[in-house]
């Protein structure tokens, strides 16, 4: 029926092979080759779409992992309703100990090891959790300014990428595998003739460098081969933020911002709260802590003016849909406004609006306000934001600048440009690609890829992945995992941070630092010393060598300091006190901000924009992130082009049409997703899909738009949109976004203003009449030893998802693939449902994290008929697998539908890989199994235990549900209800706890504290406005 | 006209009527008593062991602590499996070179670790933890019946749900002082052979196991009994 | 007696059609009937008819083993929507037994003679269906090889079936209901095996119905024994009648869900069932009567009838549809009123509109007597009232279940083809069982059609 023909759609989203590409690719291609079929390499949907569906399992509902035997055989017993075994045998099963073990080392027992996974040119400080040298859980570094405990989806889903079975086992020469030494030796011979000619053919090819280590290393080479070049290029790069600060300062600072001060935020197009910006898990935290009513501090305001629905949007008290240029004359009038000269200024309709009353609020806040621009607005309007926070007094006090975290703070557009210009010149020898995915996510206008195979007689790519870069290189080098290395970074306010490996390299795999020692003389050196030589030559630079040191007569060189006293508390605390940049004296230059724009818009703009989730694609292999609800739209799997519904009503445009888009000569494919919230005649592109070799997840997702991306405007610029007429199913897991039906507003998301809400804080319980606790024909449980309880701050949660993937990652929940997705069969414990309020053309959204509700009146636990979830003395609904014979009664009785159920085998059995990475505490749930959050059941159990051997209550501090413990805004908090002193009991003490669907009788554990909003008084409400 | 049956079949008839009803019953008796059988419960089966390690000798005989070998049994829920090292601790220096210990010393040399057979073996959904049984006062043998006296290791309870909660709805039953858990010759109190606890003697199990229950602060059994104590 | 004649002719002689056609004596119709399972050839109609149908059931068999191997996964269930076409057809096949029971039960206590020529068939189709119906709860579990957990018994898990819930009261309906079928159908058949056994001329043909008749000779004492166990299970059968649908309407009301959450479900259940009932049992008696030449014993006074208690149970439903919203409307719970809002309004209205057609519009056709004595219009309505009373479970567990409580969670079911081919494949078994009942065993009751023969009053006075 109707979605089987859906589905069939989505299987051949009707893209026909172009012989002209396969030419062009087969031209490109030599040797031995990864690619099985003319249609692989045209990057054919149709084909892509059977790629994936090898993976996950159970994608498909027909003949899938399909043997004709089994099924036969099965066909005759079937009428004996497949095995009978009552009898439950256990098999017998080996147990293996240690020859010598390990002294901190109590088998059964997690232990727990910081470390920092480096993205996007800054570092995320972790605390891995490790069982019996497994990394199983990434948590936040709760010692580290960083992160105080919180964490991000990126480093949350790094466990599933250290052990996914499709990155690059081995180092490979024309897809063959060789030994590492294989590689040394055959570029010895290259070093050789480089270092005659001084380096002139040698070129390194980086991400953004933060690790100072590798910095250093990257000077040294250059210092070896004085005329070797190093480029780096990050598709998500910096760029634009560094621009802005050289025309602001005259040099590459890093701005950070003081968020728990700013009494008024105005976000120019900036997603700070959502972790693809540097620094938001410690922003979200701080911003948070400025969002409750009940703390002492007066509540902020955030205004939010962007080109496309973010998140942080969605949190401002006002938001304000904007094009790129209106935006950029909006700033403009602001920035005027408070005293900045800037010509150019404009602003119509809403931003008009908006203004007198925005630029007041900033000027009464002179001190206590911030500007943050987006950072992928355009150098101007980050020297604007520096401008206008220095016209405000804002400088030293919310604002702060600091040296570059990066090693080398380049224009990376530029530095890819000058290499591929090298290339073309036939300048490059050797090409060393460290990390990074050039061919795929350079602009397709650079020819990067070809260019390279044509010009550059040696090419080495040093990566997770044998990716398209791979395709495109004789030598590729497996790279080790940020969990198998040694290595070094620094967090987005500089704090130096040691990489440390929780588990040997699982193919040793190499690190970069490895890989470069060879170009530095330092030869097949371990990282583990090069890093420690690093920081042992910078102790010395730090204190003078003493001679009376020289006694202590360590490893050579001999150490001026005690070094183990600096390097074990670093290693240990996962970073080095101390180290985080100073704040600096920045002095402004007179800025010249140009005429501003000029002229009238495009008829139709493009944003570019890296994906939240899969980011500029190096995550594309990582099942977690695919099928994580993207924010706001809730999309997984793909990157769908965001349309106003305004601008799709013109062009008649549904969800899931196709549509051409044309920049330049250049076109790509793309399937609309319609969007409440985006500005007129403004789409919105994810960058990061449409992968031809990414891995069996991965590839053949999305479309690819860096085919049509430009150097010159990266992240805006005109397209031209055509209906194609095909369709390409896009997978949401909301149903409607909306709290309205046609019979009137249902109460899910509670809010109110600050003022409303300080004037008579009754007026969030009066959206609900709690029935009496007597009014129930069944038996009211008492709970004499915990019951533990949750409260979600709506107010606070700036709906970034790290809940979720830290939930998935705890509880060893499973991927169910982009069909099954569709059917509405994704099996997240937590999810957080998005909803809109008023009007389509700028709507609020509220984000609401839903887990289960453990409702002490609970219709799932009385219609189970094996008694396969029941009630804890705690208070919990325990859910009992192996009890469940899977009748789905109980999610159909359960009023907030938190339940996932096993419609197949979801779970990959097989795989050694992934038994290594799940959690030993929970159980891994099979087919024809119902499911759903415990809170964290194997936690509290562990934490009693714990706290029962040494005779005492669990502490507050010593039981974190997962959601919580990842949670950067900390909106979520769970304890004991029956200690009053727990903050649990006390937020739920305050007017602002209500219970979603209360009035069902159901008494749910999990309670909500309302959404307030700030709003400005002289601004219409965010509800009625436009 | 002829008779089609034989006048036997009346009683053939009636026969079968009731001999199904019986054997329908007989078969349903069988199949729960095979379900608790050493058959499917390995009860009281001795596994095959790459060495055969005897507890009777090292337990019973040299009185060696149980906490020698099974060092994270107090604190974790994993009572730990000894590595060869605690092996050639001893064996270093003595039966140097009996051949029954060349899988240990062969393991010792290479690295590689010996693999034993697990004995006692709970399903994977099952999550038992030793540490806080100890801690309340359960007996290793408790559980584990006469492992001193046992030359090869087997599982002496059924280790079945209903063998577990035999215990968890009334821990009384089975509880003793902590300075005994380790004790394998313990007997629960009698008349003639009372057991002290703080100073007081008692001569029968349920005075002491309530005792103990107060003493200990166990959870009620209705904590003890919930699902999520050994499930999640 | 002489009463039960009054009424005979009163009725006659008001038009209506008799109970049996006159002029057939003891032997006549016991020819006639026992002659069809006898001696009558196999007729190729017959034989394709069985072979379609256990086609259809060899689908299913395939069906299932596909589910068995993949999981549920492979239908069209989903979060929110947990139960699908399985349940549907569960509720829609058991509904369908209860006409039989009724027939043969209660109409026997109501000493209503006319039920004599179609009780046997009806209680076949019974048994058939309430078999058909069984195969879902089990086929629709996640884990179907654990569906014994359902019953209570001594395990080494020292635990219970959870008996608050609704589906391991309909554990025991269903199994007690089947039980107590199968023995009235098979005591009803004792006599008319005695006689196939005695009339049978192969050889096998006579061991076999001799086996089966258990050694009846037919005397006063077996019949004085037969006719007071025979009005015994009648009267056990009776309240199950009423208790069975009851029990499956509360795995609905029984839960919060609006839609379901309702207390009025158990007499709308029950007259649905028989609705349904009734119409399935027209579907077979019209090509019956009509290809085995038996209008004389299943005349137009059965169709009419048939027809009518149809007509009867088919407004109850109908004002079952009617006080649902209104209670809706009463209670003024917005959850509720979404719902019924929603069945009309929402993605589903199309299947609320042709449920209000199939079930209430059209049977009113029923009002006319022309139409009620036409087997052809009867035909047709009864057709149409049982794929209504499908639809009406499929409103009832889909369009409840797809938008609850959250919108966030609301959402769509689409039945895969292998709902499809489970439903149709349960059809086809149903039919072929049926078929093959015509062919081994008397249709219709031999012995109890003779007791409505003038000379069979003094015999059952005694």
């Amino acid at each position: 029926m109707g979605a089987e023909e859906k589905a069939h759609h989505a299987v051949c989203p009707g893209k026909k092979h172009n012989l002209e590409e396969i030419r062009e690719k087969l031209a490109s291609e030599d040797g031995p080759r990864y690619w099985r079929s003319l249609e692989e390499l045209a990057g054919d949907p149709a084909f892509q779409e059977q790629v994936k569906r090898e993976f996950p399992r159970g994608a498909s509902e027909w003949l899938e992992g399909f043997s004709r035997r089994g099924f036969l055989q099965l066909m005759g017993a079937s009428l004996a309703l497949a095995g009978l075994t009552s009898c439950t045998k256990q098999p017998l099963e080996p147990i293996v100990p240690y020859v010598k073990q390990p002294e901190e080392m109590v088998p059964g027992r997690p232990l727990f090891f910081a470390t920092a996974m480096e993205m996007g040119g800054h570092a995320r400080p972790l605390l891995v959790e490790s069982h019996m040298g497994r990394p199983t859980k990434v948590e936040g570094n709760p010692d580290h300014p960083a992160s105080l405990g919180g964490s991000d989806i990126f480093s949350q889903a790094s466990v599933l990428e250290l052990y996914d079975p499709d990155r690059s086992p081995a180092v490979a020469y024309q897809g063959e595998i060789r030994s590492y030494a294989a590689f040394l030796g055959a570029m010895q011979s290259q070093l050789a003739a480089q270092r005659l000619a001084q380096g002139a053919g040698l070129r390194f090819l980086t991400r953004t460098v933060v690790s100072p280590t590798l910095g250093d290393q990257l000077k040294t080479a250059l210092q070896v081969f004085p005329k070797a070049k190093w480029h780096q290029y990050e598709a998500a790069n910096r760029d634009n933020a560094r621009a802005g600060a050289m025309m602001a300062f005259g040099e590459p600072l890093e701005t950070q911002y003081r968020l728990a001060e700013a009494d008024v935020i105005l976000s120019l197009d900036a997603d700070f709260l959502y972790p693809t910006f540097p620094g938001a898990v410690r922003y979200a935290r701080d911003w948070a802590s400025r969002r409750r009513p009940e703390s002492s501090r007066a509540m902020s305001r955030l205004y939010v003016a962007e080109t496309t629905y973010t998140a942080t949007g969605g949190k401002a008290d006002h938001r304000l849909p904007l094009r790129q240029m209106e935006l950029e004359q909006f700033a403009r009038a602001v920035a005027q406004g408070v005293g900045v000269n800037a010509a150019g200024a404009t602003a119509k309709g809403m931003a008009g609006t908006w203004l007198p009353a925005l630029v007041k609020d900033l000027q009464q806040h002179k001190g206590n306000c911030v500007v943050i621009p987006g950072e992928y607005q355009p150098p101007v309007m980050h020297a604007l934001a520096h401008a206008m926070n220095a016209a405000l007094g804002n400088v030293g006090r919310t604002v702060f600048y600091t040296e570059a975290v990066a090693a080398n703070p380049v224009d990376q557009n530029q530095s890819v440009s000058e290499l591929v210009e090298d290339m073309k010149a036939g300048q490059v020898q050797v090409l060393v690609i460290l990390g990074g995915n050039p061919v795929y996510d350079t602009p397709a206008e650079l020819g990067f890829g070809l260019i390279m195979k044509e010009k550059v007689p040696l090419r080495v790519h040093h990566g997770l992945y044998q990716d398209e870069t791979a395709q495109f290189c004789q030598w590729h080098i497996n790279a080790a995992h940020y969990l198998e290395a040694w290595g070094d970074t620094r967090a987005y306010d500089g704090t130096a941070t040691i990489v440390q490996p929780l588990i040997a390299p699982l193919y040793n795999g190499k690190t970069d630092t490895e890989v470069l020692a060879i170009f530095t003389g330092q030869g097949e050196t371990k990282a583990y010393d090069i890093v420690r030589a690093y920081w042992q030559r910078q102790l010395q630079k730090q204190a003078p060598a003493t001679p009376a040191a020289r006694g202590k007569g360590k490893a050579a060189p001999p150490p001026a300091v005690d070094f183990e006293g600096f390097w074990r508390p670093a290693v240990h605390d996962g970073f080095i006190s101390g180290t985080a940049f100073q704040p600096r004296q920045a002095q402004l230059k007179s800025i010249d901000f140009g005429p501003g724009p000029q002229g009238s818009p495009p008829a139709l703009e493009i944003n570019f924009r890296p994906d939240p989730s899969v980011f500029d694609g190096r995550f594309s292999n990582n099942a977690w992130l695919q099928e994580l609800p993207k924010p706001v739209n809730k999309l997984t799997w793909d990157n769908g082009l965001l349309v106003g519904v305004e601008t799709a009503r013109q062009m008649g445009l549904k969800v899931n049409d196709v549509v051409e888009l044309k920049i330049g000569n250049r076109t790509q494919q793309a399937a609309v997703w319609v969007q409440a919230g985006q500005p007129a005649n403004v789409v919105t592109g994810f960058l990061g899909y449409g992968r031809r070799f990414a891995g069996r997840t991965g590839t053949g997702f999305g479309f690819d738009l860096y085919r049509i991306r430009t150097m010159k405007e990266p992240w805006s610029t005109a397209v031209e949109m055509r209906k194609t007429g095909d369709t390409y199913l896009l997978a949401s897991t909301q149903g409607q976004q909306s709290m309205d039906t046609q019979l009137g507003t249902r109460d899910l998301v509670i809010s109110a203003t600050a003022s409303e809400y300080g004037k008579d804080p009754g007026i969030i319980l009066r959206h609900h009449e709690t029935p009496a606790k007597d009014e129930t024909l069944y038996y009211n449980y008492e709970y004499k030893s915990y019951a533990w309880g949750m409260s979600i701050d709506l107010s606070a949660c700036v709906g970034c998802n790290a809940c979720i993937l830290a939930c998935q990652s705890e509880n060893n929940i499973a991927v169910v693939g982009k069909d099954q997705v569709n059917k509405g069969r994704h099996m997240h414990w937590i999810r957080v449902d998005t909803y809109y309020e008023g009007d389509r053309d700028n709507p609020k959204a509220y984000f609401q994290p839903v887990p289960c509700m453990q409702c002490e009146n609970a219709p799932c636990e009385y219609v189970c008929p094996v008694g396969a979830t029941v009630h804890s003395s705690e208070g919990l609904n325990d859910m009992v697998y192996n009890r469940c014979v899977g009748t789905r009664y109980c999610s159909n009785n359960c009023p907030y539908k938190v339940r996932r159920f096993n419609f197949m085998l979801w779970q990959d059995w097989n795989t050694p890989q992934f038994k290594m990475m799940r959690n030993p505490e929970v159980s891994v749930r099979s087919r024809g199994v119902m499911e759903k959050c415990t809170y964290c059941v194997q936690r509290i159990t562990q934490a009693r235990i714990d706290s029962e051997r040494e005779d005492r209550k669990v502490r507050e501090a010593d039981l974190l549900t997962a959601c919580q413990q990842a949670c950067p805004a900390d909106a979520i908090v769970f304890g004991d209800l029956n200690n009053a002193e727990n903050r649990v009991s006390k937020l739920k003490s305050t007017a602002r706890n209500y219970g979603l669907l209360a009035d069902l009788n159901t008494r749910p554990r999990t309670t909500y504290l309302a959404a307030i909003n700030n709003p400005n008084p002289e601004l219409p409400a965010p509800a009625e406005q436009n | 006209m002829a008779q089609i049956f034989h006048r036997s079949t009346n009683t053939i008839s009636r026969f079968t009527i009731f001999g199904t009803l019986v054997v329908t019953a007989v078969g349903l008796w069988a199949a729960l008593q095979l379900e608790r059988s050493p058959y499917t419960t390995f009860a009281g089966v001795a596994r095959p062991q790459p060495v055969p390690f005897s507890h009777a000798h090292h337990v019973g005989g040299l009185g060696i602590d149980c906490r020698y070998c099974h060092t994270s049994v107090e604190v974790s829920s994993f009572a730990g499996i000894p590595p060869t090292k605690t092996c050639m601790n001893c064996h270093s220096q003595i039966w140097t070179n009996a051949p029954m210990l060349e899988p240990v010393r062969q393991s010792f040399q290479t690295g590689r670790s010996l693999v034993w057979s697990r004995v006692n073996d709970l399903p994977d959904f099952v999550y038992f933890d030793h540490s806080i049984h100890i801690n309340k006062g359960v007996g290793c043998d408790t559980c584990h019946g006469p492992v001193d006296r046992m030359p090869l290791m087997y599982n002496y309870a059924s280790l079945q749900m209903e063998w577990c909660l035999d215990c968890h709805r009334r821990p009384e039953k089975y509880l003793r002082p902590r300075d005994q858990v380790f004790n394998m010759r313990y007997q629960q109190p009698k008349e003639f052979q009372p057991v002290e606890f703080n100073g007081k003697k008692y001569t029968d199990q349920d005075a002491l196991g309530r005792e103990l229950v107060k003493a200990y602060h166990l959870r009620t059994v209705e904590d003890i009994t919930s699902c999520n104590t050994c499930h999640r | 007696m002489e009463q039960k004649d009054r009424v005979e002719e009163i009725s006659v002689r008001h038009g209506r059609p008799p109970v049996m056609a006159p002029g057939y004596t003891f032997a006549t119709i016991t020819d006639k009937i026992s002659s069809i399972v006898l001696t009558r050839p196999v007729s190729l109609g017959w034989l394709m008819g069985v072979g379609f149908a256990s086609l259809w059931a060899f689908i299913l068999l395939f069906a299932v083993s596909y589910l068995f191997y993949q999981g549920v996964g492979i239908w069209g269930v989903n979060i929110p929507i947990g139960w699908g076409f399985a349940i549907v057809s569960f509720v829609w096949w058991v509904g369908i037994g209860h006409a039989g029971t009724l027939i043969s039960a209660i109409l026997l206590l109501l000493r209503q003679s006319w039920r004599n020529s179609i009780n046997r068939f009806a209680e076949a189709m019974t048994l058939f269906a309430v078999a058909c119906a069984g195969m879902f709860p089990i086929l629709h579990l996640g884990r179907p090889w654990l569906a014994y957990w359902l019953f209570p018994y001594p395990n080494t898990m020292n635990v219970w079936p959870q008996f608050r819930s609704p589906l391991v009261w309909d554990v025991f309906a269903v199994s007690t209901y089947f039980t107590v079928s199968a023995l009235f159908w098979y005591q009803g058949l004792i006599p008319d095996l005695a006689t196939l056994r005695d009339r049978a001329v192969n050889r096998y043909a006579r061991t076999i119905y001799g086996f089966l008749a258990m050694g009846w000779r037919g005397s006063a004492r077996h019949w004085k024994r037969y006719h007071t166990a025979y009005l015994l299970l009648a009267g056990l059968a009776t309240p199950l009648v009423l208790s069975v649908h009851t029990v499956v309407s509360f795995d609905f009301t029984i839960a919060v869900v609006p839609g379901w959450h309702s207390t009025i479900f158990p007499p709308f259940f029950v007259a649905g069932a028989i609705y349904s009932g009734f119409a399935m049992v027209l579907i077979l008696a019209i090509p019956i009567r009509h290809f085995y030449g038996l209008e004389d014993f299943v005349t137009i006074r059965h169709l009419e009838n048939s027809g009518m208690i149809m007509l009867a149970t088919g407004l109850i439903v109908a004002y079952g549809y009617i006080m649902e919203p209104f209670m809706a409307w009463l209670g003024g719970n917005k959850y509720d009123l979404y719902q019924f809002w929603d069945r009309a309004h929402g993605p589903y209205w199309w299947v609320f509109l042709s449920l209000i057609t199939m079930n209430v519009v059209i049977p009113q056709l029923l009002w006319i007597p022309k139409m009620r004595r036409k087997p052809g219009w009867l035909f047709l309505i009864s057709l149409d009232v049982l794929i209504g009373m499908w639809i009406e479970r499929f409103v009832i567990v889909v369009i409840s279940l797809h938008r609850d409580f959250l919108t966030s969670s609301w959402g769509m079911y689409y039945p895969t083809r292998w709902d499809w081919f489970t439903l149709l494949g349960t059809v086809g078994f149903f039919f072929m069982c049926m078929l093959l009942f015509l062919r081994v065993l008397p249709m219709i009751s031999i012995f109890e059609l003779r007791e409505l023969l003038p000379e069979a009053e003094v015999k059952v006075e005694s």
